[in-house]
């Protein structure tokens, strides 16, 4: 070809998109996109939730075939006829959302379809090996014997990530593989990125964590609405060019809402420990925390470090093993999760998908499903009572939906999740706990998450919210907790560096 | 609501355009039930009289009556193969109180009225629907292996109570104060089978408790997402174990429907009648992992099942062929709606045009 650098072949086109596009009925989820995947660089695609990144994805790995335009392979064009062509032709993808089977050992997932066979039975001891080797390569210790159900959602994705490793792929697809990923993971995961693209591996990468995927990145791609807006090389490109080309302006999460007096303490934590999920070590030791009506306070820490234990105990999922749950002067311990709905103590769970929507019913009854004693009169729901708080809650959290009959699934990640924070608000909380709600969702509409926030807060609402990224420490909270192994590891204002809250948590900065 | 709609139109289930396939895919329990009608009132002049029509919905009000109960334990994404056996233990229990109660200490024998047996059997299945729920809601025992086990246990009690024989007096004397069994199926009330009258009352019933009750809010999301719906105050273990014992007691009132249909009680009574049950929930459109079905739909599927079968006995088709045609119909039921949830995935759902920032 005739790209200048030729040492190796890097940068060597290998695989195109011409043209492509991709709609769902009404939807066009593409419009007619061009853009070239290089040997042995990172192209990384950036742009809002529904901008049509997963979709072009989804093509070039052949889940699903595009409407219109064609795939270029090394020069020919094809279509794939499944996503088990792609994979014979060294196309393999990571997926955003994980597809283990849970019951079957890390070593039965890495070779899932792939299984070695020796005189026709299945080489346990030889996929075992090469799955240690693997984790060694990605430095994680995670013996292949072990269940899938059993790992933190960090190492499945590790896990994941070493199945698209262990084919060998001349082009591998990324889809938001670090959104489970404590810092120091996403390190390593860099370096066998390097490793990879060294090997003249044409990477292709897709994260909301902007500043993450722009140290990894040698070419960008933006898309916007399903078309392609900008594209450029990592050289003419910084973080607000991204944005800029994402949202098509400049964007802040805010800051501390501020003029007005915050009133007593609403919520307090007294030396409270939690066991982990399966009972072998504390997740939470000895934790004491206070927060005031209107406060707004940020949990930061790694995977692992306790902040979803910790939550899920204050909102009654989980039985403490001691210490104290005050709320309003009234101890939590012995109530149900929907007495502490009731008494004004609601959680925004960490995985929307698993434990905030029921994907069967409607936006709207998924909206109501917190406060349905709200609109029952007597013995009967009263259907005009609940549109009413249905479509106050939509204006409320400016869902953007055809109306609350709609489906969950025909909205965006970003609105879905307003809708479960929309849930929790229905409820006239005085205390809204939020688990990493912004996992997930793009900058928009964290934003505006955000802003939600900090505008119950002037209200008068208590709100803890945790998180894994620096950046959305520092946007509304008045005061940033660091968590580290199930302790507070350091409290700070909101006058704090990105720098001191990572030392804190015991993360490595990034060199 | 429409003036909230500032999304792009997307082409919905309910939105509007005329779309055959699709009407065909959602009303299609209600379209077979009108081909069945026009295929058999074509093959015999009998089949689409008043009379027939009113002993085939009898017929259909015992399967139906099951299927409702079973329909709410679909809907929260659970089983419940122990209906059958309830229904024959609850007939054997109602006969042998009909018979009278000896209590020997005193001497004496009671023979309890008509509603006292009534009361009696329901709360029989009330409690063997509240073993199932609370082997499942509270001991996480799965959903199929607690209600194969009460199966079992039920069937075997009633075939111990009766020693494997049949009460075939449920009369009732005059002088003793316990007749009117009759009218708990065989009589008629305005012209119309009381079991039949029975079915559209429990049916009315059920509709009402799942649309407009918190109750029901509480069985959809509990199919829906168990997790989800525990997190936002929903009582989770409180609907499992309740929507079996309205299974059981459904069950019972089939149990006491049936044998005064029969005007007997046998222990073997309902042997299999769950998976009728079962089929006719399916057919109705419920998805057996929860969360989706109603009770037009499971009604309407009693009706096919029933008719059918019917029918192909009017018409003189050998009870062999009317097994297979039976499994044929649940198999196209099935089929059928993988093809209308298949499409939505529920994992993936599709990207709406991309929100805007306000």
């Amino acid at each position: 070809m005739t790209a200048p650098s030729q040492e190796t072949g890097r940068g060597e086109v290998v695989l195109s998109a011409r043209n492509v596009g991709k709609s769902y009925g009404q939807i066009q989820a593409l419009k007619g996109v061009n853009f070239d995947i290089r040997r042995g660089q990172v192209t990384t695609l950036f742009g809002e939730n529904g901008a049509g990144k997963s979709t072009l994805m989804k093509i070039l790995s052949g889940v699903i075939s595009p409407s219109s335009g064609e795939i270029v392979l090394d020069g020919q064009t094809l279509r794939f006829a499944s996503a088990k062509e792609a994979t014979a032709r060294g196309i393999s993808i990571i997926h955003q959302e994980l597809s283990l089977a849970p019951n079957m050992s890390v070593r039965d997932n890495v070779f899932m379809g792939r299984e070695i066979t020796r005189g026709g039975a299945v080489d346990y001891a030889e996929e075992a090996r090469q799955t240690r080797a693997l984790m060694e390569e990605l430095e994680e210790d995670i013996d292949p014997a072990t269940p899938v159900e059993d790992l933190r959602l960090g190492q499945q994705q590790i896990v994941e990530i070493a199945r698209a490793l262990s084919v060998n792929s001349r082009i591998l697809i990324m889809d938001e593989p670090t959104s489970a990923l404590s810092a120091s993971e996403v390190e390593v995961l860099f370096k066998v990125i390097r490793d990879l693209t060294a090997r003249g591996v044409a990477i292709v990468y897709i994260s909301h964590h902007l500043e993450e995927a722009l140290t990894i990145t040698d070419h960008a791609v933006v898309l916007r609405d399903g078309a392609m807006t900008a594209s450029a090389p990592r050289e003419e490109i910084d973080l607000d060019w991204i944005v800029r080309n994402m949202v098509g302006e400049n964007f802040d999460l805010g800051s501390p809402p501020t003029g007005y007096e915050m009133g007593d303490a609403a919520l307090s934590l007294r030396g409270l420990s939690v066991p982990s999920a399966n009972g072998t070590r504390l997740a939470v030791e000895d934790l004491s925390l206070d927060l005031r009506a209107g406060e707004i306070v940020c949990i930061y820490g790694l995977m692992g470090a306790g902040r979803t234990e910790l939550l899920e105990c204050v909102a009654g999922r989980t039985a403490p093993q001691s210490g104290a749950i005050v709320f309003e002067g009234e101890d939590m311990r012995r109530l149900s999760i929907a007495e502490r709905i009731a008494r004004g103590l609601v959680l925004v769970p960490e995985d929307r998908q698993r434990d905030g929507l029921v994907q069967t019913m409607s936006v709207g009854q998924n909206l109501s499903l917190a406060s349905i004693g709200a609109f029952t009169r007597g013995l009967f729901t009263s259907r005009r009572t609940e549109r009413g708080l249905v479509d106050a809650s939509i204006r409320d959290v400016t869902i953007k939906t055809d109306g609350g009959g709609a489906a969950i699934g025909s909205l965006s990640g970003g609105n879905q999740q307003k809708v479960v924070i929309g849930k929790m608000l229905a409820t006239h909380p005085r205390v809204v706990l939020l688990d990493e709600p912004s996992r997930g969702i793009d900058i928009g509409a964290k934003a505006e998450v955000f802003r939600l926030l900090a505008e119950r807060a002037k209200a008068g609402i208590g709100v803890i919210y945790s998180t894994s990224e620096v950046g959305e420490c520092l946007s509304i909270a008045h005061r940033i907790v660091v968590m580290r192994r199930g302790r507070i590891a350091a409290e700070f204002g909101a006058d704090v560096t990105k720098e001191e809250i990572m030392a804190a948590s015991g993360e490595q900065v990034a060199a | 609501m429409s003036d909230q709609s500032t999304a792009p139109a997307r082409k919905g289930l309910f939105s509007g355009g005329f779309d055959l396939g699709r009407l065909l895919l959602e009303g299609r329990a209600f379209f077979a039930l009108i081909a069945i009608i026009l295929f058999f009132s074509y093959q015999s002049p009998y089949y689409f009289t008043t009379g027939n029509l009113l002993i085939m919905s009898s017929h259909v009000a015992i399967f139906g009556l099951l299927a409702l109960g079973m329909l709410l334990v679909i809907l929260t994404g659970g089983i419940d193969l122990s209906v059958g056996s309830t229904l024959g233990l609850a007939g054997v229990v109602a006969g042998a109180l009909m018979q009278g109660v000896e209590i020997q200490a005193m001497g004496l024998t009671l023979y309890p009225s008509v509603w006292v047996v009534v009361v009696l059997t329901l709360g029989l299945g009330a409690l063997v629907g509240l073993v199932n729920g609370v082997l499942i809601a509270i001991f996480k025992v799965p959903a199929f292996v607690a209600t194969l086990g009460l199966l079992y246990v039920a069937r075997g009690i009633a075939l111990l109570m009766t020693n494997g024989l049949t009460y075939n007096n449920l009369g009732g004397r005059e002088e003793l104060g316990n007749t009117g069994f009759a009218w708990l199926g065989f009589n008629r009330l305005w012209g119309v089978p009381i079991g039949v009258l029975v079915l559209a009352a429990v049916a009315i019933l059920c509709s009402l408790v799942l649309t407009r009750t918190a109750f029901g809010r509480w069985v959809y999301s509990t199919g829906g997402n168990a997790r989800a719906a525990e997190l936002s105050g929903v009582p989770v273990k409180l609907t499992t174990i309740a929507v079996y014992m309205a299974s059981g007691v459904c069950a019972a009132i089939a149990g006491l429907v049936l044998s005064s249909q029969l005007t007997s009680a046998g222990p073997t009574a309902g042997t299999t009648y769950e998976l009728t049950a079962i089929a006719a929930v399916v057919i109705g459109g419920a998805a057996l992992t929860g969360g989706r079905g109603n009770v037009r739909g499971t009604m309407l599927g009693a009706f096919v099942i029933g008719f059918l079968s019917d029918g192909l006995v009017i018409i003189g088709v050998s009870s062999y062929w009317q097994t297979v045609f039976t499994g044929a119909v649940i198999v196209l039921a099935v089929l059928l709606n993988s093809i209308q949830y298949g499409g939505r995935g529920s994992r993936a759902p599709r990207k709406a045009s991309p929100p805007k920032a306000a």
